[in-house]
């Protein structure tokens, strides 16, 4: 029993760091990616750091969108993460002062995954049409 | 008895499966990532011959039974050669490979001589028993494993992304299986086992298949930037 319950506690926090840390890293290899100003002009974001608060308004247009291939993963990851975060901030605000600018970093950083994740089924839509329109012409 | 959601999960998990194998095909990667590809085909494998068991015998069969705990055993002792390839990887340029294949090679016998200390004692069906204890220990081990490959990846200040990813993916993996198996002996009766085993099922496909079509090899990440409570 013991040894069950010391089991479980390394494994849960052991499974939140991995998680953690993976959704962080899909979200890193987006920041590393430009949008373009075709998602710009769609999402009507004009700064070049985008509010968490953008989030799931991204999201929901990235739904409008057909899939382009194994983005839906990291889309349900990322989606988990920022509920995570944005629980972590209204519950802890008043013991960490902190923990405020480092949620609304984090935040920022899901809401420009999302508009990544947008900008590529935009342009996969597009390569979608052109080919049909090829076929057909 | 198995319900109509338990086969659509079971064939879901196997087309994902194949997925991955086809992802790391056509991104020819699949040599490069050998043993995790290996542990995939080897997934698939397992299912097929379950499924040919299942079918032939029955759920409630022995043979079925037998089939499951020694196919589990032999898909968890593929998954830590698998964790162990990334160790490899990660060894590769400090020439450390070998005492990493030396290193697994005794985790393993360790593990398995502790889960016959366990089962010594059994009355019947000690192989079996034999068999699901040492997947059980091998999640666990697993995810002490993975932890301490995360945390050399960031002292080492490896920056190859897919292999960042591929490490957290099996991390999460590992240690999400094994709470599911503490959380059995604690609470028999909890769903979260049933629960843990199909999500897990589907999460490990689904997250190596996403590193392979979406991560370009040559991705490069600061794993500072990545470790959980780091500031970006």
């Amino acid at each position: 029993m013991m040894a069950a319950a010391l089991i479980l506690g390394f494994s849960s926090v052991a499974l939140l760091q991995f998680f953690v840390s993976y959704c962080r890293s899909i979200i890193a290899a987006s920041t590393a990616q430009p949008l373009s100003e075709q998602v710009r002009e769609v999402t009507g974001i004009r700064d070049r750091q985008i509010r968490g608060e953008e989030f799931l308004r991204l999201l929901q247009l990235t739904s409008l969108c057909p899939d382009s291939g194994a983005d839906q993963t990291a889309i349900t990851a990322v989606r988990a993460y920022f509920r995570i975060v944005s629980f972590a901030r209204v519950a802890l605000r008043g013991v960490i002062p902190g923990i405020v600018s480092w949620t609304e970093a984090e935040l920022s950083g899901c809401a420009h995954f999302a508009a990544v994740a947008l900008d590529r089924r935009i342009s996969h839509s597009r390569n979608l049409m052109a080919q049909q329109y090829s076929r057909t012409s | 008895m198995l319900s109509l959601l338990d086969y659509a999960i079971w064939i879901l998990t196997s087309v994902l499966e194949l997925g991955v194998l086809f992802c790391a095909l056509r991104t020819r990667s699949f040599f490069r990532f050998f043993p995790l590809n290996f542990y995939m085909l080897v997934a698939v494998m397992c299912d097929v011959a379950r499924f040919a068991i299942l079918r032939h015998y029955g759920f409630s069969s022995a043979n079925y039974r037998y089939c499951y705990y020694y196919s589990d055993a032999l898909l968890t002792i593929c998954l830590f050669f698998a964790l162990m390839g990334l160790y490899s990887q990660v060894f590769k340029e400090m020439g450390a490979a070998i005492y990493v294949r030396i290193g697994a090679v005794v985790v393993l016998v360790l593990t398995a001589a502790v889960c016959f200390v366990m089962v010594r004692h059994s009355q019947h069906r000690i192989a079996t028993r034999f068999a699901s204890e040492l997947s059980q220990n091998l999640h666990f081990v697993g995810a002490v494993l993975t932890y301490v490959l995360w945390s050399a990846v960031k002292k080492l200040h490896e920056t190859r992304t897919r292999l960042i990813q591929f490490t957290l993916a099996l991390g999460v993996y590992f240690s999400a299986f094994a709470a599911s198996f503490a959380m059995t002996v604690l609470y028999p009766s909890s769903p979260y086992s049933g629960f843990a085993t199909y999500a897990m099922g589907l999460w490990l496909p689904l997250a190596w298949s996403y590193t392979f079509l979406k991560i370009p090899e040559s991705a490069r990440l600061q794993t500072a930037r990545v470790a959980a409570g780091a500031r970006s």
